[in-house]
């Protein structure tokens, strides 16, 4: 037993020296805080930025989903309790506004040689954040049904519901297709991709005033209603927890997702032989004869916080580099669609390769985009479940967010 | 009182009389991985200095109460002149988001709580006819429902109505509808949000009606019986008159937890088929555009109902408590 426990000890002492032999990656003190959002793609950067600490270096991180939520208060404090966010081009949006985030183009010409070019992130001509890895939603299809109803994969939303028409008919399912129709912010982005694929514009040049009662709202509104003739009824309920389970359980044939879902679509988990070996990314659909895909590019990255001292910041800029590098990518490969050089694409990330090289918009970088993102959360609803027409729903879009746009000062 | 109740109702009527500065408005180019573009975005500096010189915001009277997203003055005008008949005036006026969560905040108070009141009595009367050996492990199964927390309740609940739930597989078997969902229906989904609320309450009623029922004087209850009083007669004319400060006390909680309903609509994701005066004040301040001022007016009117509605309860409890006085 004594034998046992001086071995562990010195098993301990050794993983410890070891430790901090291997800790630094050349900083020499310093506090790097990091907050980000919680799923496994985020949690291998941030471990890989946490071999640097040791010594005089703190690490500490926090992923919660909840982190929208901390970000401004956290990052208001002085100093900031967090040194670095993991943001998003949504997530940033406000950051900016009250401007709380560090210019990286000093810290990006003494330790950023490893990064492309393209992951720069610069707003009026400052790099603001360093992105990583690209998300966007796209449609998944099973193979095996297709085939059964003799339909290629649709490449349009009209070809989705021609296709969707046939499997009803066949008998095989009665609603073959989902959407991530939850009525919270998930609704508001189906909005948003289905307009952004008519070709529309949420704001008149220039401003913030929305303009979204057009004719191209109509068609938008319209082309979800009929998409949503073949989802479940349930449909204003269906976020990705929702649509994984139910596309892993074979009951749906067509299906528009996240693709940061498809490796857990395409993993041994939770699912068939049967479903898996069938279940087959496709670019996101164009609709009403438009050429970009009906969806939006997001990107994740890092940024610095304001208000920390220097020190506190070169330290976890060097953490946060060392987070998205080569090694990360090669250990990580299939957690994400990763913008670093080394990332070798596979299966799940066919989807948002397709999407971006077909020329999607990024979500738009407004400050005033979350109102109106809101406001079709609120309206839309109505007008999916058959109460009121496109004009009138499009109309209450409008006046909702010119009511709260007012209130933030967007409007006057 | 003055730090916890005053203070706070204070500082939310200051809130809901500010809105935020204009946003000074420069044009950028910004430039990601998928392209460069050319917005207008807020000067951060600028906004500073004028949240500097007023930290409250702009001041903006009432307005906030009278936009649209709140009691909406001008739109009811404009629906009010539109409309040719009285049902067009209310589908209209329905279709103003303050007003679609008046009513049906209104609705499941009105709804969960005189049910509550009636089925707590009732249950309190069975438990106590109930022999001694079976009473204590009755009550303590009727008093599960309030002890579980209203959102793991509710999801407990959203779960068991999925069409793949027990609840939801079993009515679609009695129906004889593969397609009856209870979350895709508006009124369904009502009365699946005023079910549970009875559900979640009643133990609250029934505890308090049973410890109210052991300290009624046996002596009148015989005395009745001895008249000839069947059961009934004994339970309208003696036990509910002797429990009526009881029956108006549970009376006054139930409105109040119902005009405050909140966690069943978050609970069931029922938000797209009905919303309530808590709901639009938590989906004002959760996310990244937080509407200050919004949830503070929102705050204010639902106060302003709560009083509306409790003055006549409350002028009840005043006269008996100064009848007994004398």
């Amino acid at each position: 037993m004594k034998y046992i426990k001086i071995l562990s000890c010195a098993a301990l002492m050794t993983g410890a020296s070891f430790g901090s032999a291997f800790a630094g990656c050349g900083i020499e003190s310093g506090r790097i805080s990091i907050l980000a959002n919680d799923f496994p793609a985020l949690h291998a950067v941030v471990s890989k930025a946490e071999e640097c600490a040791g010594g005089a270096v703190t690490f500490a991180k926090n992923h919660t989903a909840k982190h929208q939520e901390l970000q401004g208060p956290a990052l208001t404090a002085n100093p900031a309790e967090y040194t670095a966010k993991i943001v998003t081009n949504g997530s940033i949006v406000p950051l900016l506004t009250d401007g709380l985030l560090r210019p990286l183009d000093d810290l990006v010409a003494k330790h950023g040689q490893s990064l492309g070019k393209n992951q720069l992130i610069t707003i009026d001509g400052k790099i603001m954040a360093v992105a990583f890895m690209a998300n966007a939603q796209h449609l998944v299809v099973r193979q095996d049904i297709l085939d059964k109803v003799g339909k290629p994969v649709p490449s349009t939303y009209e070809e989705v519901l021609e296709t969707a028409e046939a499997i009803r008919a066949a008998g095989i399912m009665k609603y073959p297709f989902a959407m991530l129709t939850k009525a919270d912010w998930n609704l508001g982005e189906e909005v948003v991709n289905m307009y952004l694929g008519h070709g529309g514009e949420f704001f008149k040049p220039g401003t913030a005033e929305a303009s979204v009662n057009n004719a191209k709202g109509v068609a938008t509104l319209e082309m979800l209603k009929s998409l949503m003739e073949y989802s479940n009824p349930d449909f204003l309920t269906y976020n990705t927890g929702a649509v994984v389970p139910l596309w892993e359980s074979g009951e749906l044939a067509m299906a528009e997702i996240w693709g940061s879902s498809m490796g857990s679509l395409l993993d041994d988990e939770g699912s068939t032989p049967a479903v898996v070996s069938n279940t087959v990314p496709a670019n996101a659909p164009t609709v009403g004869g438009g050429s970009n895909p009906a969806s939006t590019l997001w990107w994740d990255g890092f940024s610095i916080a304001k208000n920390i001292s220097d020190e506190d910041a070169e330290a976890t800029f060097i953490a946060l580099v060392n987070g998205v590098s080569t090694e990360m990518v090669k250990a990580n490969n299939d957690k994400a669609v990763w913008l670093m050089d080394a990332y070798v694409p596979g299966k799940s990330a066919e989807g948002v390769s397709m999407v971006a090289a077909a020329g999607a918009e990024p979500y738009p970088m407004l400050p005033y985009m979350g109102l109106l993102h809101g406001a079709f959360v609120a309206e839309v609803p109505d007008f999916l479940q058959g109460n009121e027409s496109a004009e009138q729903t499009l109309a209450d879009i409008e006046a909702a967010y010119t009511a709260a746009a007012q209130e933030k000062g967007f409007l006057k | 009182m003055v730090l916890f109740i005053a203070l706070p109702i204070a500082s939310v009527v200051v809130q809901s009389l500010f809105v935020q500065h204009e946003q000074v408005m420069i044009e950028v180019e910004n430039c990601g991985p998928f392209k460069c573009e050319t917005v207008i975005q807020a000067d951060p500096d600028a906004t500073a200095a004028l949240r500097e010189s007023a930290p409250l915001g702009k001041y903006n009277a009432l307005k906030t109460y009278t936009n649209r997203n709140h009691l909406a003055f001008n739109e009811l005008g404009d629906i009010w002149s539109s409309s040719e008949t009285f049902f067009g005036f209310i589908s209209g006026v329905y279709n103003l988001p303050f007003y679609k969560a008046l009513f049906f905040t209104l609705t499941y108070t009105f709804l969960v709580a005189p049910s509550v009141l009636i089925l707590g009595l009732f249950i309190a009367l069975g438990v106590n006819r109930l022999p001694q050996l079976v009473k204590g492990p009755t009550i303590f199964a009727s008093l599960l429902p309030m002890i579980v927390t209203p959102l793991i309740g509710s999801l407990i609940l959203f779960w068991m109505v999925d069409a793949d739930g027990i609840i939801g597989a079993t009515l679609q078997l009695i129906f004889n509808n593969p397609d009856l969902s209870l979350k895709a229906s508006a009124p369904l989904t009502w009365i699946m949000l005023i079910i549970y609320g009875i559900w979640h309450s009643t133990p609250f009623a029934f505890v308090v009606f049973y410890a109210g029922l052991q300290t009624v004087p046996s002596d009148t209850l015989e005395a009745a019986q001895i008249d000839g009083a069947s059961r009934w007669q004994r339970v309208r004319f003696v036990i509910v008159p002797y429990m009526m400060p009881l029956a108006i006390f549970i009376l006054l909680m139930q409105l109040m937890d119902g005009l405050r309903v909140f966690e069943p609509i978050v609970g069931f994701s029922a938000s797209a088929k009905a919303t309530s005066l808590s709901w639009i004040i938590f989906n004002d301040l959760f996310g990244n555009a937080k509407l200050y001022g919004s949830a503070a007016a929102t705050s204010m009117l639902t106060i302003l109902f709560v009083c509306i509605i409790l003055t006549p309860v409350l002028i009840r409890t005043w006269r008996d408590f100064n009848r007994k006085g004398i």
